[in-house]
């Protein structure tokens, strides 16, 4: 049931006018993980009892304004109590609220299990970027904002933007293997940021001096952007997030890569005891 | 029966004029007077920044604030429309309205009260003149969160000093409310024949009370963080900056509810008069704004959502947030019944009462679907949020309050107001508010964060259909700046009971209510 509203929801919304760049898009973005499958299924659910609502209570008033006025020739009358109704229209929307907390419930139960997780990536937030930190495969890089400057501008020279992934662009992307539990251990190095990727299903705080734990699995290969939500200064518009999903052979070829560039950036580090012109 | 005193004939030997009679004046009408000037000035204060804005989001890049003045712009904005506008302007109701109401011949503490007003001005130049200190105001968005409200300069400080002035005028103006309503009725009139207006403000107050120290309390270790060496919210130091969330949001829930009861209060009184039809269900109104006031302190949580609280704190909070939606929901279903079968009438005040009910129910939809926790992963901090507080506060408050200066202005002035006026404002308002946030909803659904001076492309075509609302909006609120001092002046008499279906203490007394009323107290039946 709840496949076929999607459907015919996603169809609504892609069959909105589609200019070159113009994008009106009205709902949440395709999903590609457990959680944010079903946080769209409760986002679509809850819109669906609303509509309902909506089309009741708004139907009521407008024909009541509509037929119950002055100028029409209609005279007041004098009621102003009605007990029963008034249990009815409690125990009504209580019973709706009831019946929206039990699906509700187990997505929460969900999201918070990050138990057994197929591998861990410690996040630490920085201002104005991120630190990613894989714990099993050794690998540890910052990922800042790779739009360059002149096209965000400043109030001297107006800013151009000019690329697709405008704002939503880094160095050193997420990646990540395809349909594998991955544990995020998320904190800050200074203020509170939040790491928040929609279509994976995760939002949650880095905050300085604690480390809370979170989790998402990408359903199939593909890239996926967030950006910083919690404001944490004059950049938190300038850090986003890029996570990429890989097939596993293409994640372990990354993670080949990317250790031997650490090893070359730190044999560069390296400096020599024995000579002192390098110190 | 002497039931009102005109100023000429009064015995305190001194009649101050000019400056001096406002600044020493100890008069219900007077002050309320000053309050409702104050924040209307505030309004446009804060209305000028939004537009400032609106005006650097109507395309992606940077043109017109550098992001550090974007920061500034929206924390205080924020701070000014909830603690300069929206809060002083019901005070200002509060004032005018209750004394009449209950047949009083003033507040309780009369001079408290001159003082309860007086902080205001100071607290208000702190607050806006923090832009002009080295490093510009404060930039951690009106919530003040540490650790980055640690890193901010003197205008912190100044934004502290100016919610601890702002709070101990509340605090004040909150006793002297509930001693008036408690002890000064009119001999008849029960707490339960007490209009609605008085019953709101009544729970608002005593909401006021028991949260406005909670602010003082977080705000005051933020400055004790900052200055005394303190560590409440460092981690290093053995403190947690979790902990001023849950602080701050004790206070703040509360603090939304309190920005809505009063317009709950007015918009009872403006449908039942243009109805002709008495309040449907006075009890349950009572006993459901007083179930929202309790309900609203267990569900600050729902602010937190994204901090990492265990599973059980979630449901709890989501549990309790989802409850909230049924007393309110039945004052909604309630204004729906006392339009139902009345003889109504459409005049401005009307239009924005109809109005209130149709977008604070928006607003309370978008309540709904932000309560379900998982659905709030993907919302938290989005427009989505932006859209939803807009929605509740401008054409839930503010419209309240529009519609209530336009429904009690032939009382305090004397004339009637433009009606074609009014309603042009009513519309121009009404049509502008919805194309300026009906959009940020698909924003935030889309992804798009809050408090960022800038975007990725594919959030530019509802930014810019939001910003050019935004000025229809800003500008539309000079015509209501026009209709006020047009009334003012001058206009149709209005007579004691301004409306034909007006009901209440306060329409048995002269159009403009003379400067003392009901030296003895009315009879009541």
């Amino acid at each position: 049931m709840m496949k076929t509203l999607r459907q015919i929801a996603g169809a609504a919304v892609t069959t909105l006018p589609m200019l070159a760049a113009a994008n009106y898009d009205v709902n949440i973005p395709t999903p590609h993980s457990p959680i944010s499958d079903q946080i769209y299924g409760l986002h679509m659910e809850i819109l669906w009892v609303c509509l309902a609502i909506f089309v009741v209570v708004f139907g009521v008033m407008f024909y009541s304004v509509f037929a119950h006025r002055k100028s029409k020739g209609a005279v007041a009358a004098h009621f102003h109590e009605n007990t029963t109704i008034e249990i009815i229209w409690t125990l009504i929307p209580f019973l709706i609220l009831g019946f929206m907390a039990w699906p509700a419930t187990k997505t929460v139960l969900a999201m918070k299990d990050a138990s057994n997780p197929d591998m861990t990536i410690k996040v630490t937030a920085y201002q104005w970027k991120w630190q990613y930190d894989y714990l099993n495969d050794g690998v540890k890089f910052y990922s800042t904002l790779s739009t360059p400057r002149e096209q965000i501008g400043s109030t001297e020279e107006h800013g151009k933007p000019t690329n697709e992934h405008y704002l939503l662009e880094t160095d050193n992307n997420v990646v990540v293997p395809v349909g594998k539990k991955i544990r995020l251990l998320i904190t800050a190095n200074d203020v509170i940021h939040g790491w928040y990727v929609p279509q994976l299903g995760v939002n949650q705080y880095g905050i300085p001096g604690f480390i809370k734990d979170s989790w998402f699995q990408a359903n199939e290969p593909g890239v996926f952007r967030g950006q910083c939500s919690q404001i944490c200064g004059k950049e938190h518009g300038y850090m986003p997030i890029v996570v990429e999903a890989k097939s596993a052979e293409d994640y372990a070829a990354w993670v080949k890569e990317q250790k031997t560039k650490q090893a070359a950036a730190e044999g560069q580090n390296k400096v020599s005891l024995a000579d002192p012109a390098s110190r | 029966m002497e039931a009102t005193h005109d100023h000429a004939h009064d015995d305190h030997g001194h009649h101050p004029t000019g400056l001096a009679r406002y600044f020493f004046t100890t008069n219900h009408k007077d002050i309320g007077s000053m309050y409702l000037w104050f924040s209307l000035i505030m309004f446009f204060v804060g209305g000028f920044m939004a537009l400032v804005i609106r005006a650097e989001l109507f395309q992606p890049g940077i043109q017109i604030v550098n992001p550090d003045v974007f920061n500034q712009l929206t924390t205080i904005h924020a701070l000014v429309m909830i603690f300069g506008a929206v809060m002083p302007a019901f005070v200002g109701f509060a004032n005018w309205q209750i004394p009449l109401m209950v047949g009083a011949s003033d507040m309780a503490f009369a001079r408290m009260n001159n003082w309860s007003f007086w902080l205001m001005p100071p607290a208000a130049t702190l607050l806006v003149g923090s832009f002009l200190v080295p490093g510009g105001a404060a930039g951690s968005g009106w919530t003040l969160y540490p650790p980055l409200s640690i890193q901010g300069g003197i205008s912190v400080d100044m934004t502290i000093l100016a919610v601890h002035i702002m709070g101990a005028s509340s605090i004040m103006g909150s006793i002297n409310i509930v001693t008036t309503i408690l002890n000064m009725r009119a001999p008849g009139m029960t707490l339960m024949r007490m209009p609605m207006f008085v019953w709101t403000w009544l729970i608002t107050a005593y909401l006021l009370i028991a949260v406005m120290p909670v602010l003082a309390g977080a705000v005051t270790m933020l400055l004790t963080d900052r200055h005394f060496g303190t560590h409440f919210f460092n981690a290093a130091g053995g403190g947690d900056p979790t902990m001023f969330m849950h602080i701050f949001w004790f206070f703040g829930h509360p603090e939304v509810y309190i920005m809505i009861l009063p317009a709950f209060g007015i918009i009872s009184h403006i449908i039942p008069t243009f109805a002709r039809k008495p309040l449907f269900g006075y009890a349950s109104m009572v006993y459901a704004t007083s179930s929202i006031a309790l309900l609203s302190f267990i569900v600050w949580g729902h602010h937190m959502f994204t901090v990492g609280m265990p599973a059980a704190g979630n449901l709890f909070f989501m549990y309790a947030t989802m409850l909230i939606a049924v007393p309110t929901g039945v004052k909604v279903f309630n204004w729906i019944a006392t339009m139902w079968k009345g003889s109504m009438t459409f005049e401005t005040p009307m239009l924005f009462a109809v109005a209130f009910v149709s977008l604070f129910t928006i607003g309370g939809f978008s309540g709904l679907v932000l309560a379900i926790t998982p659905v709030d992963i993907t919302l938290h901090n989005t427009y989505y949020v932006v859209a939803h507080f807009h929605y509740v506060l401008f054409s839930g408050a503010i419209f309240s309050i529009m519609g209530g200066a336009y429904y009690w202005l032939p009382k305090w002035t004397g004339h009637m107001y433009d009606e074609k006026l009014g309603k042009i404002h009513f519309w121009l308002t009404a049509i502008s508010f919805n194309i300026t946030f009906f959009p940020q909803h698909f924003l935030g659904l889309a992804g798009m964060p809050r408090r960022i001076p800038d975007y990725a492309p594919q959030f530019t075509e509802f930014n810019q259909i939001s910003s050019v609302g935004a000025f229809l909006l800003g500008f539309s609120q000079l015509l209501f700046l026009y209709v006020i001092i047009k009334c003012i002046r001058g206009g149709v008499k209005a007579e004691a009971k301004s409306w034909e279906g007006a009901e209440g203490l306060e329409w048995t007394v002269p159009s403009p209510a003379p400067y003392h009323t009901f030296e003895t107290p009315p009879a009541f039946h």
